[in-house]
């Protein structure tokens, strides 16, 4: 069963890629989903085996064979499948399976079907790999190996400059982070001699290590700039917003539901060692937070569709890294699992969108799309409900458990709660616009275009993802929450994972505080989202003015703080500079200069000693050596 | 006499291709690099990769006066060297077929000695006999690059020439040094590497001229040069840019290993204490190396100056592993030796193949290639994931071991040589962008492009195979290696690796001490 699981995509890659030239996408298309079914299948049948298992021993570990093996350094192709990676395999092969064939509507005009499927197989491949792998090497293979599928799918149709452009800023950006990962993995076999992940958890000291500069807290802060890069948080972001040259069905499986939250699924495995570097977690909780808002604040004026949805995307993730850096490594993967849910949707929403309005993605040009797309429209509040945190779907509970350890978790602080609350708040605001200036209210779709709704093979994805957008969130009822839904119990995914989480009380905390946070936040979010709908769709003249009254604010928003713009005026474009420096001062003018130098020093020497000069290179070559060796003895010996 | 054969075989190739008309050069020379290769298969059967002795020994005295003999022999240092070489040339030979249109005849004769030098300087045991070896294969060399090189081939093989050669006239000097110090301490004149190894060299502490010392200097500077080490690399991208593809796939793929493996074979063992006292120096000057080169290729216009200075910064890795001197490390340059001399030697090949359709390398005149040639597309980017270290290819587990094995010893350089591995996306994945994605070239209203043909289909795909095979299984590689590696870094502080089993030494039974 677990090799159908895992091989089964890598099958239909190869498969798919020796046809690559086939333009027949129905057939391409159904060998991907086909691979994808089997594995989606096949881990359902493991998740039921697992589940039978006693709650203490829930684990199936494969080995493969032997990869590097040096000294004491060991890592094999070894897989675990246990509660926290079973999730996640049936999160990618579920959502996975669903985009597969959402894919075999959006691309049926496409060139190269069969390409396009065999990078996406290879892609969740990849992604099995990063979250099965029993060490850290075999998460490395999968970590860089879905950032490879994630620049081939970014540069799909490479012959627009911009797209391969943002196809390779996504894998050199990725890059960065990879290299942080590496020396993560250096400094934790340092400390402990081992990188699996079961034996690392075993030698984890008990007391926490407080220092800044101790290998444990080095090790964790070099592994989260790993995360960075793969997570898109501050200050490696800005690869994901351009990923969305990419098909947007990739956006969904990729850049929303999978493997950008390999980060927050890192720092959950290894959530012992975290543990033990409290000023590390310290930062993950921060940066998250400070990227949920930022991203969210930039998400308030994005026009593109996939642009607000992408910057809403590296602000979740956000969250979920303020969640696991206060210890609620329950809550971060809850958030995990039901962002993946309502994200893909709505990716995949924006993508029936888009297909619907021949590739147009600027949303002023939408507006009133609800009467021609109903299912989609409908689909879509699901998620748009869900994000917001509209109680009783599923990112409402998500989202509060979060909000909600940030602020009682020891490692957390009121800080991180004011923080994580209006990015709530600007989230509430920007979805509610993307709503508004899609689905609802006049419409501004140029007259040549014909809006129809999606084929059902599109549709009815869109369909599943809703439901479990509603639906998912009973699977991580915080334990707040469940005093009031009398008989149902709390937080069931919090103790599916229970037996990999090393100790760390958080206990429960005052109700009346957590009430009244949690009323709060909902009152805020309402407001925020009525106002939205109030510019946007009822006094749609009012954006425009508001944009000219905080013109700077305005600007500074639109243009994502020039963030860009900062990295290539002060890190790509002088290192460009320094590089062409090197090369012809330093190569052309330095060291070729003093080898010439030398050897017409020789020449001149020569000049002198045309005695001796007979025109035979040999004999030439034997003064040298004499000269050589007699200089040599003659060192030695003084 | 395994070893005497695959050095000489080619020799009887060459008489052949003499013999025969000129037409038939290729098909000969294919057939017997191919029979070559085959034929140094044998090796997986003779040799034990459970030892560090050295196996397959062959001696004869060869100018006693001076203790010299021909001596050959192979440890898990030269294993698989030996086999890269017979392995890359008859890619070499493949990819050289259409591109090489005059005196073909002499062109493949020098192949085939330089095939014959290289194999014979990694398994000469012999100092002199080794020297021989090293400086005979420039001489071919420098024909490939000065008859079938570009426009500036005589600027760029005399480069190449006096550069190496001024190195290696050095080395020269030292090794006589060696030989009269064994007459002095072991009683008798001896170029055995092995009685190299029982010298002991006096060093002082803080004192630049002690005979180890100036040795170590001398020895690395030949060494050095080859490889080539930042500050003596410009040599290698005028020789690139000037020699025909086969050679410069040979110079990159094999050659540049004599360098490395001179370290492993000379330096590393014979000076250790000046070893461990120039350790930082060099450990700078290959991170130096590796950054360096990866931000010059950032900005180069060829796309043969680009690889060329990717050279500089992979190669920065091996001599950083040597130096760091554990057995993480000096796996890992060994391996990474393996795995350059692949990638290296496929994307020269590339660059060959699409060269011979256009006539030009510049990054500039092309653009949107992967939609004309798109077989040629995949192979060069399965080739560039590997040149920048994509795992489960051949160029991560080398760059891995030896990054690894620097930082347990120095967590600077090993954290610095990290950001080579930023670098090297960002340079290759910059020429892929330019030259495959985008829209399409001028070049193309100039030239009819096609995509590549059953005959470089059939060169590179053995090159694809070690990518996956190395990267996958590298346990298969590495065990060959690991018992040599393990004595080295065992007796690196004894001064001594004692690579002793049925090698008959020169001292008889005087080897006790």
């Amino acid at each position: 069963m677990f090799f159908t699981l895992l091989f089964a995509p890598l099958i239909g890659f190869l498969i798919n890629g020796f046809r690559f030239r086939s333009k027949d996408y129905k057939v391409a298309g159904l060998i991907a989903s086909g691979a994808m079914l089997v594995s989606f299948l096949s881990a359902l049948v493991l998740f039921v085996q697992l589940a039978g298992m006693p709650e203490d021993s829930r684990v199936i570990n494969v080995h493969l064979f032997n990869w590097i093996n040096v000294a004491d350094f060991s890592a094999n192709m070894a897989f675990t499948l246990d509660p926290l990676s079973m999730t996640m395999t049936l999160i990618i092969t579920g959502v996975g399976f669903l985009i597969h064939l959402f894919s075999m509507g959006y691309m049926s005009h496409d060139e190269r079907p069969a390409k396009y499927f065999s990078y996406l197989n290879f892609f969740v491949f990849n992604m099995l790999l990063l979250v099965l792998g029993s060490n850290l090497l075999v998460m490395f293979v999968g970590w860089e190996g879905v950032g490879l599928s994630s620049y081939l799918l970014i540069g799909f149709w490479f012959s627009d400059p911009a797209k391969a452009a943002a196809g390779m800023k996504a894998f050199i950006t990725n890059r960065i982070g990879d290299a942080g990962f590496l020396i993560g993995i250096f400094i934790l076999f340092g400390l402990f001699g081992t990188v699996n992940f079961s034996e690392i958890a075993s030698r984890v000291p008990a007391e926490p290590s407080l220092l800044w500069s101790s290998p444990i807290t080095l090790a964790c802060l070099f592994l989260f700039i790993g995360a960075m890069g793969k997570s898109a948080q501050i200050p490696l972001y800005v690869w994901l917003p351009d990923a969305m040259a990419g098909p947007t069905p990739v956006s969904a499986l990729i850049h929303a539901a999978t493997m950008v939250t390999a980060g927050v699924y890192m720092i959950i495995r290894l959530n012992p060692v975290f543990l033990a570097a409290p000023n590390a977690m310290m930062v993950v909780a921060i940066v998250g937070a400070l990227t949920a808002l930022m991203a969210a604040s930039i998400g308030l004026v994005q026009n593109d569709i996939k642009k607000v949805l992408a910057y809403s995307t590296v602000s979740q993730l956000g969250y979920m890294f303020l969640a696991v850096g206060v210890g609620a490594f329950g809550a971060g993967l809850a958030h995990l699992m039901t962002h993946a849910f309502f994200k893909a949707l709505m990716f995949l929403g924006s993508g029936s969108v888009i297909h619907a309005m021949h590739e147009e993605q600027d949303m002023r040009k939408m507006g009133g799309l609800k009467k021609h797309m109903p299912i989609t429209h409908l689909t879509f509040v699901c998620g748009w409900l869900a994000i917001i945190g509209a109680p009783l779907f599923s990112g409402f509970f998500s989202k509060d458990e979060i909000l909600w350890m940030a602020y009682h978790s020891p490692r957390g602080h009121v800080f991180l709660w004011v923080i994580g609350a209006v990015a709530a708040v600007f989230t509430a605001f920007y979805m509610t616009r993307l709503m508004a200036m899609t689905f609802w209210g006049k419409s501004r779709v140029p007259t040549d275009v014909h809006p129809h709704e999606s084929p059902t093979i599109m549709t009815v994805p869109l369909m599943v993802l809703a439901f479990l957008s509603v639906f998912a969130g009973w699977l991580v009822v915080p334990h707040g929450v469940s005093t009031i839904l009398p008989g149902h119990p709390s937080n069931i995914l919090e103790h599916w994972i229970a037996p990999l989480m090393a100790p760390f009380e958080v206990g429960h905390g005052s109700l009346a505080t957590e009430f009244t946070l949690m009323g709060l936040t909902l009152l805020l979010v309402i407001l925020s989202a009525g106002l939205a709908y109030y510019m946007y769709v009822i006094k749609p003249e009012l954006p425009e003015a508001n944009a000219q009254k905080f013109q700077s604010t305005y600007q500074l928003l639109l243009n994502k703080y020039w963030v860009d713009e900062a990295y290539f005026k002060g890190l790509i474009n002088p290192l460009i500079k320094l590089s062409r420096n090197l090369w012809s001062f330093w190569d052309v003018k330095v060291i070729d200069r003093a080898t010439y130098f030398l050897s017409d020093r020789v020449k001149d020497a020569g000049g002198g000693l045309k005695m001796v000069q007979s025109g035979n290179l040999q004999i030439y070559a034997l003064y040298i050596l004499i000269g050589l060796v007699a200089g040599l003895f003659y060192i030695m010996k003084g | 006499m395994l070893l005497s054969s695959l050095i000489f075989l080619p020799f009887l190739f060459v008489l052949l291709v003499l013999l025969a008309p000129e037409k038939l050069t290729r098909p000969i020379t294919l057939l017997g690099t191919v029979i070559h290769f085959l034929f140094s298969l044998r090796l997986f059967q003779s040799f034990d990769p459970s030892t560090s002795d050295l196996q397959l020994v062959e001696k004869v005295s060869w100018l006693p006066e001076l203790g010299v003999s021909y001596f050959v022999g192979l440890d898990g240092i030269s294993f698989w060297l030996v086999l890269l070489t017979t392995f890359l040339t008859p890619i070499v030979v493949l990819a050289s077929w259409t591109s090489i249109d005059k005196q073909t005849k002499a062109f493949h004769i020098s192949l085939l000695v330089l095939e014959s030098a290289m194999i014979g300087s990694f398994v000469a045991m012999d100092a002199i006999l080794f020297y021989v070896f090293f400086e005979l294969s420039l001489i071919p060399m420098y024909f490939m690059v000065g008859i079938w090189g570009g426009e500036n081939k005589i600027y760029a093989t005399l480069k190449f020439f006096i550069y190496t050669m001024v190195g290696s006239l050095f080395m020269l000097a030292g090794i006589i040094y060696l030989i009269f110090q064994c007459d002095a301490q072991l009683g008798e004149l001896s170029a055995s590497v092995l009685d190299f190894y029982r010298l002991n060299l006096a060093f002082v502490d803080g004192q630049f001229i002690s005979p180890q010392n100036v040795l170590f200097f001398i020895f690395c500077l030949a060494f050095a040069i080859k490889v080539p080490m930042f500050p003596f690399h410009t040599w290698l991208p005028d020789a690139h840019v000037q020699a025909p593809t086969g050679g410069s796939m040979i110079l990159a793929g094999v050659m540049l290993k004599m360098g490395t493996y001179g370290f492993l074979r000379f330096v590393l063992p014979l000076y250790p204490q000046a070893v461990t006292a120039w350790t930082p120096l060099f450990m700078t000057l290959a991170v130096i190396g590796i950054i360096y080169g990866a931000l010059v290729a950032m900005v180069q216009v060829d796309m043969k100056k680009l690889v060329a200075y990717s050279s500089v910064s992979h190669m920065g890795y091996v001599v950083l592993g040597l130096f760091a001197m554990n057995m993480y490390s000096l796996q890992g340059s060994l391996f990474q030796m393996l795995a350059h001399g692949i990638s290296t030697g496929a994307l020269f090949m590339l660059v060959g193949i699409i060269y011979e359709r256009t006539h030009t390398r510049k990054i500039a005149d092309y653009g949107g290639l992967a939609k004309v040639t798109p077989i040629f597309a995949i192979f060069f980017l399965i080739i560039t994931f590997s040149s920048i270290a994509v795992p489960m290819t051949n160029g991560f587990v080398g760059e891995f071991l030896i990054l690894f094995g620097t930082f347990q010893e120095s967590a600077l350089f090993g954290g610095l040589a990290v950001l080579g591995v930023i670098l090297g996306a960002a340079y290759m994945l910059w020429m892929v962008k330019k030259v495959f994605f985008g829209e399409e070239g001028p070049i193309f209203k100039k030239y009819n492009v096609n995509d590549m043909n059953g005959r470089e289909i059939a060169g590179l795909v053995p090159l694809v195979i070690l990518v996956f095979w190395m990267g996958l299984f590298p346990g298969h590689f590495l065990k060959y290696s690991e018992k040599s590696i393990e004595n080295l870094v065992l007796n690196k502080e004894t001064y001594n690796i004692r690579v002793q089993g049925s090698a008959p030494s020169a001292l008889g039974d005087r080897r006790e001490f």
